[in-house]
């Protein structure tokens, strides 16, 4: 038995690059999120588009867009320091709105709290001009399986 | 304002939200149960390539919106309103190729707050693929602008 797990333990780790696995989901294209790396250090950008408005007389970003982009935010860095071979399941999610998503590109990054054998804790926070001055933050817990 | 009026509003409302339009949502009428949205299943909105299961911040962004909608239908006027937070649970995997539901009900109404519970489900509401709470707070004097 020892024999046979031991090749396994022994190979080495191929951890998935997080823009990598951004480029293979349909809808972070959709959103048209990219990926700054500075080493270990991610910072997630959304562009500004029109199709990402949801008030068009303020005008705002949709609550949903930045929401979608601090999740795609928080799988992200969870690729960054965990290696998965499938997209990890978002078990639950907490946005706080704290200003409106002004017509202009968006930021994010994420800290993983806590990833455990099953669940991972990860929160993001969003900005625009100011880092100091957050729109949005979110907290949320994924399954995760780390095979 | 009678119930046939305001279904032809939210329908209007979808069609010029930009980021609702651009997901294909639509208004899908209401009950006593609260108000319905649907959105057909679409390959660019897909979260992961492996199960063609759609992204779960498009579920959130239904969610977000039709709990909006919500408030206005129970306010039966609208008034602007602003999402304070918003807090999902993901039960499942929405079915690949299925239209998406959401139904929403603002289930308490203060003068400044209105407080939803939506579902996102396939068939029926029992069987969700997500719940969502929102608090939204409603337009007071200090938020309208001054003429």
């Amino acid at each position: 038995m020892t024999q046979d797990i031991a090749p396994a333990l022994t190979r080495p780790i191929e951890r998935l690059n997080p823009e990598d696995v951004l480029k293979a989901i349909p809808f972070a294209g959709f959103l048209g999120m990219r990926l700054d790396l500075a080493g270990d250090e991610l910072t997630a950008r959304l562009p500004y588009a029109p199709h990402l408005i949801g008030n068009p007389m303020i005008p705002a970003l949709h609550g949903g867009v930045i929401s979608a982009f601090m999740e795609m935010t928080a799988m992200a860095q969870l690729f960054l320091s965990e290696t998965f071979h499938h997209v990890p399941k978002p078990i639950d999610v907490s946005i706080q709105y704290l200003r409106s998503g002004r017509p202009v590109d968006t930021f994010a990054r994420a800290i993983v709290n806590r990833a455990g054998r099953t669940v991972a804790n990860v929160e993001v926070q969003a900005w625009q001009e100011q880092r100091s001055q957050p729109i949005a933050k979110l907290q949320t817990h994924f399954l995760i399986s780390v095979d | 304002m009678d119930q046939a009026a305001f279904s032809d509003m939210f329908g209007t409302i979808i069609d010029n939200t930009p980021y609702m339009k651009a997901i294909g949502a639509v208004y899908d009428g209401r009950s006593d149960d609260g108000l319905t949205m649907r959105l057909p299943w679409r390959e660019d909105l897909v979260g992961d390539p492996e199960t063609r299961v759609i992204a779960s911040g498009v579920v959130t962004a239904l969610l977000d919106n039709g709990s909006g909608m919500a408030v206005w239908d129970r306010l039966n006027e609208f008034k602007p309103i602003a999402t304070l937070d918003l807090r999902i649970d993901y039960m499942r995997a929405a079915e690949p190729d299925r239209d998406l539901l959401v139904t929403a009900k603002c289930y308490k109404l203060t003068r400044s707050i209105g407080f939803v519970r939506a579902f996102a489900y396939e068939d029926t509401p029992d069987d969700p693929v997500a719940a969502a709470q929102a608090a939204f707070i409603i337009a007071s004097p200090s938020l309208t602008p001054k003429g």
